[in-house]
């Protein structure tokens, strides 16, 4: 018996399991392979048409000239009228999503005592599951008409910016509960007032991860096409003013991808690899900036 | 007990109350100018909680209240007309375990409470800086490297930078909580001997777990008990004749 014992312990516990057993561990394996494998296939398969699709007409021009400059005679136009907005809407949002949400968290954690975080918590996290379409309508009452600003660049930022709000809420948050506590009070025992400490050690503490937070946010939201619809509407043009209609790179791809012509719809394949590239430098950026700390 | 300094700080029936549960009842206690006082008893004892009750850091806590009075010379820190963050500056702390700014070098730490309070003068500040460290006994260890973060120091150093960056606003009162139960019994030492010249410059309120620490730094100790102050006096008399039997028992080591 003891012989047999140790025999086992030397040829590994896989030799010792029943066929039975041994069987189950095989299908689970399959199972789980196959699982992944089924998510994976569809990732792979969309990069591989936007890589295919996508460089076949990706050219200079892209980068340098405008939809508008599409002509039946052979010049197929470029994308730099959506780039420009994009860069401009993302600018605004910018400002509105680090603002609101840096504000936003600031509170929820560091006055975790006041009587409004419940409720401005709740709205926080109705504001996370608002569908995109429903955020662009709301600055469509609010600011394209009840304004009056019109479709410009303006609504398009801050239809962006606003759904980036919960999302750096959200991380900014995680961050702030990472500072230690003790930290706070260090500060408010050398007689500093609590908004100094926050601002001048609670904050540059939690630095790295909030631009971590905040990287993640404007790539979140550079590829969302609907709440522009009805706020920046669209533009063929480039325009650097904002108070104008303007285009951003999800929109031109929607738009081109329907147009009667071949030139276009290869300008939309170009477009949305343009933008997932974008999106995947942003997201590793945000990866080493937070990888830093 | 040096009944010729001036009392500094007298408690008048105080309190601490978590939510309903009281944590500290009824301290009544002075602590003269220019002494090192001690805050002994176990664990739950209520030592802490009214050591934070002196420069009013319960205030972060919810639910946290205070009852009672903690006159500063004379003038009750918890006053209506009283701002907490002029309390604290005048009210030093430092913490169990060191805990200098991570995003800030040797120089900024020391001089955060004045720099942050609006102190512009490079003068001033490099003045401060060194004589902080040099009371923190710091000087010497650091003075070629001021510009390397804080936290690149040894557990001792860093809680001498701590006492260095509490020092550096001039404090009337020091508190210390524990100073030393997280580090090595040679930076222990180094930190005891500095209390004595620190009494010089400031008054020093002590929390610790460690009765021959006690018995060794301070001139008066206070014995806490499930939130009362069973025993205050003299350390010597507190240590060698105490009057209750709880502190006898205590100090012999019978519980605790």
């Amino acid at each position: 018996m003891v012989t047999r014992a140790s025999q086992n312990i030397q040829v590994g516990i896989s030799k010792t399991l029943s066929p039975a057993r041994r069987a189950q561990n095989a299908l689970a394996m399959v199972l789980v392979a196959l699982g992944t494998l089924l998510v994976l296939v569809p990732l792979f398969l969309i990069l591989k048409d936007l890589f295919v699709k996508g460089f076949s007409s990706l050219n200079l021009q892209f980068f340098t000239q405008s939809q508008s400059e599409i002509t039946f005679l052979g010049s197929a136009g470029g994308f730099l009228n959506a780039i420009v907005g994009s860069v401009m809407m993302l600018a605004v949002a910018l400002v509105i999503g680090v603002i609101i949400g840096i504000g936003t968290a600031i509170f929820l954690t560091e006055y975790r005592e006041h009587r409004l975080v419940p409720s401005v918590r709740l709205m926080g996290d109705v504001l996370t599951g608002m569908p995109a379409i429903v955020v662009g309508l709301v600055i469509y009452g609010l600011v394209v008409r009840g304004l009056g600003f019109g479709y410009s660049g303006i609504a398009g930022g801050l239809s962006l910016g606003l759904i980036m709000i919960p999302v750096i809420v959200r991380a900014t948050e995680e961050v702030l509960k990472l500072v230690p506590q003790t930290l706070r009070e260090a500060g408010l025992a050398l007689g500093l007032p609590r908004w100094k400490v926050i601002m001048n050690i609670v904050l540059p503490t939690a630095r790295s991860g909030i631009i971590t937070g905040v990287i993640l946010a404007v790539a979140r939201v550079s590829g969302e096409a609907a709440p522009l619809i009805f706020t920046a509407f669209g533009n063929s043009f480039l325009t650097w003013d904002p108070t104008q209609k303007m285009s951003g790179l999800p929109l031109a791809v929607y738009r081109s991808a329907f147009e009667p012509s071949e030139a276009a719809v290869a300008r939309a394949w170009s477009g949305a690899l343009v933008l997932v590239l974008a999106i995947l430098v942003a997201s590793l950026v945000a990866r080493f900036a937070a990888r830093k700390r | 007990m040096n009944t010729d300094r001036p009392i500094r700080l007298q408690t008048e029936n105080v309190g601490v109350f978590y939510g309903s549960k009281d944590a500290v009842r009824n301290v009544n206690v002075s602590f003269r100018s220019n002494t090192v006082n001690a805050l002994i008893g176990p664990s739950g004892c209520g030592k802490t909680t009214f050591l934070r009750a002196i420069n009013r850091m319960h205030e972060l806590t919810p639910n946290t209240r205070v009852t009672g009075k903690i006159m500063l010379d004379g003038q009750d820190v918890y006053g209506s007309d009283v701002d907490p963050v002029d309390v604290r500056r005048r009210i030093g702390m430092v913490f169990q375990k060191p805990n200098p700014f991570p995003t800030m070098s040797i120089y900024d730490n020391v001089v955060a409470g004045l720099r942050l309070a609006g102190e512009k003068s490079k003068v001033k500040l490099d003045e401060t800086v060194e004589r902080s460290l040099r009371g923190a006994a710091l000087w010497d260890e650091v003075k070629d490297r001021l510009k390397a973060v804080g936290s690149s120091l040894s557990g001792g150093q860093q809680q001498r930078l701590c006492i260095a960056r509490a020092l550096a606003v001039e404090p009337e009162i020091l508190l210390m909580d524990e100073p030393t139960s997280a580090l090595d019994p040679q930076s222990t030492q180094r930190i005891e001997d500095l209390m004595e010249s620190l009494k010089q410059q400031t008054t020093i309120i002590i929390v610790t777990h460690n009765m021959q620490q006690a018995s060794r730094v301070s001139d008066t100790t206070s014995f806490f008990l499930i939130g009362d102050l069973v025993e205050h006096g003299a350390t010597e008399a507190v240590f060698q004749t105490p009057k209750d039997e709880r502190t006898e028992a205590y100090i012999t080591g019978r519980f605790g």
